[in-house]
This record gives structure tokens, C-alpha cells and sequence, in this order.
């Protein structure tokens, strides 16, 4: 995102988030890869979970959540428990975990994103899958009939990484939703 | 540049390879040796668990030949927790590799903790499709591994001692020489590359006949020696511009407490691994969440202070000296 705001001259800053007054100087957050079981522990350690959920009722966040981070806006986590993973609920999303099989599995491959003109490449990482969609989502992206992208008001899901290569019209797309 | 293959799914890329090694940054990897250690390391929030028979302290004080863990283990442990499990290869043991690689480990560790298996060479780590890290004392080991393959880098320190000595060293040794490198001409970086492929050249003398080196003589696996003095130089120039090292970089060995792991991160390590820190303290659980929030907040002294209390004795240390010179585990491999 620091890149995005580089090359393209827009205005804007990217802040690391730990503690709960740091999220008060910003529009809008990613919640990047990662492990979603310890990211999701660190939230709720940090009290920075109740701060977000707080944001998100009162509609005064963006959030873009790739790979871990698709897993913590879902409403509905398929495959553990809420001991393993406490998620935001901020999208009306069914996501199964580990949805390709383990890192063995991993890989990058070019999808259709919703919106672009060109194909564009995306990496997975013991990825997600989102497996249903409420009525006021929108799917974006799709890979092998699975949904890899979903989109519901302010809230961008991901099951791939684009921190990780340098196309990005992801961010710019995010950027947008803000 | 090679056409996209639409019908066909790139695993083991580089850029997956790597890639998951950075999803484990600024997080914790916990050695665990059952499936009641791996859950404890799971609530306790490590990113990752290192499946082992004994903690590299055990390994130690056992004596003998330490070898890949048993495979019933491993499978345990991953049935068990939802976060990566990695496990363990002999330096050079590239069919213990493969043969974690078929059990779907998520990543390997071609550790200096075992008994090295090939006197001559490590792992050539681009056959395979999972990643691996290795450990390194300096910038030439760290490039070396980087070369063969190695996606992720860890200072070796010195496993089983709870004392961090070692690792502070092996990582200051790193980031003084990236910061050398800035001044460094074609020239310099040149001569560097030879310096750092010596390994190769020797290796070779020592097997063959063979006296003088040209650059078209094979001196690993299938790679001629002015391909590997060429390709040391792209990754010596790349961590030249980048001033960090092109994978995520872990501290290891002899991590015991919270303020061990966080002056490794002030050091500018990417993350820890705490081997036998955990399990050999008084206080397992309270020990492990300690070491997390202190990695995620390594620059807070407040923090650090705070999660610091009341967590028992530690594990007992060795003092470095006191270990004869071939029992330092840091002198494996090269």
C-alpha cells in the first residue's frame, strides 16, 4: 500500500496497528496474512477486537482482509471453533480454512477479478475459501468455481495475497472503497 | 519470460515459497514434541509449530546420532493444531526431505540440531515444492542457503542453552555485514561472491582430483561454478539495494525469555523460534504467551516488563565456554 501511495502520488499514510489508540487515527484497515487462529488471539488480547467491532457498527472503518484476514471478517467459520478463531463478523460470509490443503498446495495463478481488464495474478497461501455468500454480497473473483473475492459495503475479502506481488490494482480498488 | 500456463497451477514458486515464509513474521515458532505441547503452543498464540522428538536441550544432553523425528509424531502433531507445522532434516539428508515433503509438512528445517548426514553439501532446496529454512552464523552462510534455495533464513545461536549469546552474534554478524555492503563496488561484490562460493570449490577438491576450478566445472548438483559465483552476486546486489536479506529473516537459538526474543527483534530479526525456552521453563503456558505478546511488542519496554513477571525460572542455561568445541551444535555445516 506504501507503494501504491509512492507511485501513484496519492495522498495518504500507512500506519502499523497494535495497540487500540492507533486505530483511531486511521480510515481504514487491512488485516494481512498471517495465521488467523494467532491474529485473531492478538486481537483479543490487545482489546483491539471490541475497537473494531466498535468502528465497524458505527461504519467509520474500511476493511480489506486477505487470506487470515478473509477468515476473520467471515460471520461463518466452516471447519473450527470459536476457542480456535474468534472472528470480527463484518461480512455476511461462510469461509472454509485451508480450503487448497497445506502449504505442499500453495500456489500462484491469474484470475478473472471482477472490474479488471487484464487477468491478474494471484498468490495463495494455505488459502481460504469463501464457500456461500449473503444476499448483500458481491463476488468478485472466482478460481476453479470457488470464491476467491467478495466484496459487502466497505468490507474487501480475499483468499489471496496481493501484499505479495506488485500489480496493484487491488490496493487502488480498496483505495476506493474508502 | 515464460507464457502464462493457464491450465496448469504453479506450485513451489518462489514467490509461494517465500510468501509463506513472510506470513510467519513478527511471530513466534514453538519447538513442541507432542500433541498436548503443539495445543499449548496454539493457544498461546505461536504462528507456527516445529515438530520435534526432544527439544534441541534433550537432544543434547542424550548424546548420539539425532535424526528426523518419527513420522507418527509429526502426523500427530498435525492433526492437532491448524497453524503450519515444520519439522526437522539432517544438514544435507535431502531423502529425509523428501520424505517430510510427502507427509505435507509445511515447511522444513534443515537444522544443524540434528546430526549433519552429507559431510559435503546441504540440500539443493529448489527440487523441492515445499520451503525450507536453514540456519546461518554469518552473511556467507545466509547467501549460501539463500542460493540453494532456502526461503526463509535463521541465525544458528546455539540450540539448547537458553543462552542467547550466540544468536546475538550470529545476527550481528549478519546486519553489519549488509551494511558493509553498501560501500561495495562491482569490484567488491565480485570478490565477496568468490569468497562466499569457496564452500563449493572445496567441497569439490576434497572429492575429487580436481585442482584448478573454471567456470564451466560443476560444482553443485547440476550448477557450474560461474553460474554460482553469478547468481551469489544478483543476491548479493539485491541485499545490497533492499539493506535486509531477501527472506524473512528468524532469530533461534537460545531464546528463553521475553526480553531474549525482543532485543533479537530490535536486532532486526523478522520473528523467533523458541526451542527448548518453553518446555524446559517452570511455567510452560505462561512462558509461551509471554514470548508472544513480547515479539509483538518488541519495542514496548512496558510490555516487556509486564508479561516478564512471576514467570518462574527459566530454563537452566549453559555457559558457551563450557561446551568442548565439537559439541557446538553452530559448527555444523558451512
Amino acid at each position: 500500500m506504501m507503494r501504491f501511495f509512492k507511485e501513484t502520488k496519492t495522498k495518504g499514510s500507512v500506519n502499523l496497528i497494535r495497540q487500540k489508540p492507533d486505530l483511531d487515527k486511521v480510515d481504514a484497515l487491512i488485516i494481512p496474512g498471517g495465521e488467523s487462529t494467532t491474529i485473531s488471539r492478538t486481537l483479543v488480547r490487545s482489546g483491539l477486537f471490541e475497537t473494531i467491532r466498535n468502528r465497524i457498527s458505527d461504519d467509520t472503518l474500511a476493511i480489506m482482509g486477505t487470506c487470515a484476514g478473509c477468515v476473520l471478517l467471515a460471520k461463518t467459520i466452516t471447519d473450527t471453533t470459536k476457542e480456535r478463531v474468534t472472528s470480527l463478523e463484518a461480512m455476511d460470509i461462510e469461509v472454509q480454512r485451508n480450503a487448497f490443503g497445506r502449504q505442499k498446495e500453495s500456489f500462484e495463478h491469474t484470475l478473472n477479478f471482477h472490474g479488471f481488464s487484464n487477468p491478474y495474478t494471484a498468490v495463495f497461501i494455505r488459502a481460504p475459501v469463501i464457500t456461500k455468500v449473503g444476499r448483500d454480497c458481491e463476488v468478485l473473483a472466482k478460481f476453479d468455481k470457488k470464491i476467491v473475492a467478495a466484496r459487502q459495503h466497505r468490507f474487501l475479502a480475499l483468499s489471496f495475497h496481493p501484499e505479495l506481488t506488485t500489480d496493484l490494482r487491488v490496493h487502488e480498488y480498496f483505495l476506493e472503497m474508502i | 519470460m515464460k507464457t502464462l500456463d493457464i491450465t496448469k497451477l504453479r506450485h513451489g514458486t518462489t514467490l509461494v515459497k517465500r510468501g509463506f515464509a513472510k506470513m510467519q513474521k513478527g511471530g513466534v515458532i514453538m519447538d513442541v514434541v507432542n500433541a498436548e505441547h503443539a495445543r499449548i503452543a496454539e493457544e498461546a498464540g505461536a504462528v507456527a509449530v516445529m515438530a520435534l522428538e526432544r527439544v534441541p536441550a534433550d537432544i543434547r544432553a542424550h548424546g548420539g546420532v539425532a535424526r528426523m523425528a518419527d513420522p507418527t509424531i509429526i502426523q500427530q502433531i498435525m492433526d492437532t493444531v491448524s497453524i503450519p507445522v515444520m519439522a526437522k532434516v539432517r544438514i544435507g539428508h535431502f531423502v529425509e526431505a523428501q520424505a517430510l515433503e510427502s507427509l505435507g509438512v509445511d515447511m522444513i528445517d534443515e537444522s544443524e540440531v540434528l546430526t549433519p548426514a552429507d559431510p559435503f553439501y546441504h540440500v539443493d532446496k529448489r527440487q523441492f515444492t515445499i520451503p525450507f529454512v536453514c540456519g546461518c552464523r554469518n552473511l556467507g552462510e545466509a547467501v549460501r542457503r539463500i542460493w540453494e534455495g532456502a526461503a526463509m533464513i535463521r541465525t544458528k545461536g546455539e540450540a539448547g542453552t537458553g543462552n542467547i549469546i550466540e544468536a546475538i552474534r550470529h545476527q550481528r554478524m549478519v546486519t553489519s555485514m549488509i551494511r558493509q555492503l553498501k560501500e561495495m563496488d562491482k569490484n567488491g561484490l565480485q570478490r565477496l561472491a568468490e569468497e562466499y562460493s569457496i564452500n563449493y570449490v572445496n567441497s569439490l577438491k576434497t572429492l575429487t582430483n580436481i585442482i584448478t576450478v573454471e567456470d564451466n566445472t560443476i560444482i553443485f548438483e547440476k550448477y557450474p561454478y560461474g553460474t554460482v559465483k553469478k547468481e551469489i552476486i544478483d543476491i548479493l546486489k539485491e541485499i545490497k539495494n533492499i539493506q535486509r536479506l531477501p527472506v524473512v529473516n528468524f532469530a533461534a537459538g537460545g531464546i528463553a525469555t521475553p526480553a531474549d526474543a525482543a532485543i533479537m527483534m530490535q536486532l532486526g530479526s523478522d520473528g523467533v523460534f523458541v526451542g527448548s525456552g518453553i518446555f524446559k521453563s517452570e511455567k510452560p503456558k505462561k512462558t509461551a504467551k509471554a514470548i508472544v505478546e513480547a515479539v509483538a511488542n518488541y519495542d514496548d519496554p512496558k510490555v516487556i516488563a509486564t508479561v516478564s513477571k512471576g514467570l518462574g525460572d527459566a530454563m537452566n542455561g549453559i555457559e558457551i565456554e563450557t561446551i568442548p568445541k565439537e559439541q557446538l551444535l553452530q559448527e555444523r555445516g558451512w
